[in-house]
């Protein structure tokens, strides 16, 4: 099994190949350039220098949101096409999961975090217990302190991880002391998205038999537009 | 045309706005398919498209059409012989998508990519009917978002003669139409009114802008209504809006029909044709046809279908940058205030 990876949730732009048994290829870029011109720049690039086929890909994994809105819909609409032309099934690795696979087989608490603007992060709670993850808390988007109450109840070393980390370091720190939980900032190698981890949760999801086809595919935004919410609070819905 | 020995067929894409649209387009001049899913009623509750709700119904409905798009041409992918999208002017998270998604199948079907311009698409809708048509010719474009006097003067080769220096011409249509309570989109809600009542009601005022003959302004026109409204209430008068609707737009149409007419004269051009949603106006259409008639300028006006969004259209206009040998990268990236003929050069 061969699958090729994208993650373009946040900041970061990251392209990976794998295999089962190991990365053939990972691209990743966290410098301020639109993902619309460098998504596919990437994968050429890799495809080139790895002598890739993409007929040989079995599936098209991506981390499938939540992000930032425009960038996962870059991504999205790139797996999306690949998958069309190349008729191959869509992964959809949810971001947060993506993101803790960075620290894969940590048996400690993993709290991954994106700024999410409006004073809210999009994180979850992950482990892993003999070598497999464990959900402690589904992707949410929520404010950080409801994050930190929930990460120290469980007694462990909390690692956290993500773009939110430098925006919200110094209430991080504030909540971790006063509960007296222990914790850390993942180093600079594992701290934002990276499709190679996003490709060994996809693995997991391929297993399982959870893929989408492109058709059906579409990001998880885990919040619906301001329009949307202004309506709601108006008391009306969305046509369909 | 007939310089390549094969058929040529374009995979055309186009979602820079509230239309997710493919088709495919056989030598540039005959329509293979042209399917185009409206999300116009997702719109309508907000009175005007919402970008974010505009590309996410873009991101669920963007493969389902273009898959229909070759199915109903009978063609595979791998027949296309090169992908084209539209890359501007729009709204930019619209447009990502069907770069991007463009991009994908290009790159992985190994065809070429030719990014379109929007407005470049819809004056090009004018060769889908006509097949006698070719440049030069001077194109009237009115649409939601754009009001322009474009001179074609070969394929791929435009310039602007005459712009609005505020509100596009669909811009007044919609905000008059809001005004007397007929909601979105307002163009066709107020070309049907309009039948009803007397154009010479009311006097709105019609704008010429004196250092430049060619270019357009309707803000003042929407002014006029609104102030009109306003001073009805005031003093109580029953507004008769079938009355409101047929002389605003009678004072759109006038401007539009003069000042191309006029463009057309003096730069001596004896083509004209018309492009964009106020194109289907069925009202302007016919008065065109007059003044063309008038001045013997042969009038040209795709179908309604065409004068919508669609992907045909960019089909069409791909195809002539496909045989002058434009071609992307992969780096193509939206611009959402692309300018007409500032493409660069093949």
């Amino acid at each position: 099994m061969k699958i090729l990876v994208f993650d373009s949730s946040g900041l970061v732009a990251s392209v990976a190949v794998l295999t089962e048994e190991q990365m053939i290829a990972e691209y990743t870029v966290n410098y301020k350039k639109t993902h619309s011109q460098t998504l596919l720049p990437m994968l050429d690039e890799v495809a080139k220098m790895t002598e890739l086929d993409l007929h040989d890909i079995d599936a098209i994994a991506i981390a499938a949101g939540p992000g930032s809105f425009t960038g996962l819909r870059i991504g999205s609409a790139t797996a999306k096409g690949l998958g069309l032309a190349l008729k191959k099934p869509i992964v959809a690795v949810p971001t947060l999961e993506g993101l803790a696979c960075n620290l894969y087989g940590c048996e400690d608490i993993l709290c991954p975090m994106m700024d999410a603007r409006r004073k809210q992060v999009y994180t979850g709670l992950y482990t892993f217990a003999d070598g497999q993850m464990q959900v402690l808390k589904e992707q949410t988007a929520c404010p950080v302190e409801e994050i930190l109450q929930q990460a120290g109840n469980f007694g462990k070393k909390v690692h956290f991880l993500g773009d939110g980390v430098p925006v919200y370091r110094s209430v991080i720190e504030e909540v971790m002391q006063k509960t007296g939980t222990p914790y850390v900032f993942a180093p600079a190698h594992m701290s934002r998205q990276r499709a190679g981890a996003v490709g060994i949760r996809a693995f997991e999801y391929l297993r399982a038999g959870k893929t989408e086809t492109a058709a059906e595919h579409a990001p998880v935004y885990l919040r619906k537009s301001q329009a949307e919410r202004e309506l709601l609070a108006k008391g009306k819905t969305l046509a369909q | 045309m007939e310089q390549t020995e094969k058929d040529v067929l374009i995979l055309a894409i186009e979602t820079s706005c509230d239309e997710t649209a493919a088709a495919v387009v056989k030598n540039g001049r005959e329509i293979l398919s042209n399917v185009i899913y409206t999300q116009i009623k997702l719109h309508t509750v907000f009175g005007g498209v919402v970008p974010e709700i505009a590309s996410r119904k873009h991101i669920e409905k963007i493969n389902p059409v273009i898959e229909e798009a070759l199915s109903q041409a009978g063609v595979t992918l791998e027949e296309i012989d090169a992908v084209a999208v539209t890359y501007g002017p729009g709204l930019v998270g619209a447009l990502l998508v069907g770069v991007a998604e463009a991009k994908a199948i290009a790159y992985a079907a190994g065809k070429p990519l030719i990014g379109v311009h929007h407005i470049e698409g819809h004056i090009s809708a004018n060769y889908i009917e006509h097949k006698e048509l070719t440049p030069p010719f001077l194109c009237m474009v009115a649409s939601g978002g754009h009001s322009h006097l474009v001179l074609v003067k070969d394929y791929g080769e435009y310039e602007i003669v005459g712009r609005t220096r505020d509100d596009a011409a669909g811009e007044a249509f919609d905000k008059v139409a809001r005004a007397i309570g007929l909601g979105y989109p307002g163009g066709p809600k107020i070309d049907k009114l309009a039948r009803e009542g007397d154009k010479t009601a009311i006097s709105f005022p019609r704008a010429k802008i004196t250092d430049a003959p060619d270019d357009f302004s309707f803000s003042g026109l929407k002014s006029a209504v609104l102030n009109y409204l306003n001073q009805c209430e005031m003093k109580g008068i029953e507004v008769n809006k079938a009355d409101v609707a047929a002389s605003f737009q009678q004072s759109v149409i006038d401007v539009l029909t003069e000042h191309t007419a006029a463009a057309a004269r003096r730069l001596g051009i004896d083509k004209v044709a018309i492009a964009g949603g106020v194109a289907s106006n069925s009202s302007l259409r016919e008065q065109m046809e007059e003044v063309c008639r008038k001045y013997h300028l042969t009038f040209y006006h795709p179908s309604p279908v065409y004068c919508t969004d669609n992907a045909a259209m960019i089909g069409v206009a791909g195809y002539y940058e496909y045989i002058r040998g434009v071609r992307d990268g992969w780096d193509l990236n939206a611009v959402p205030n692309l300018k007409i003929g500032e493409r660069r050069k093949a």
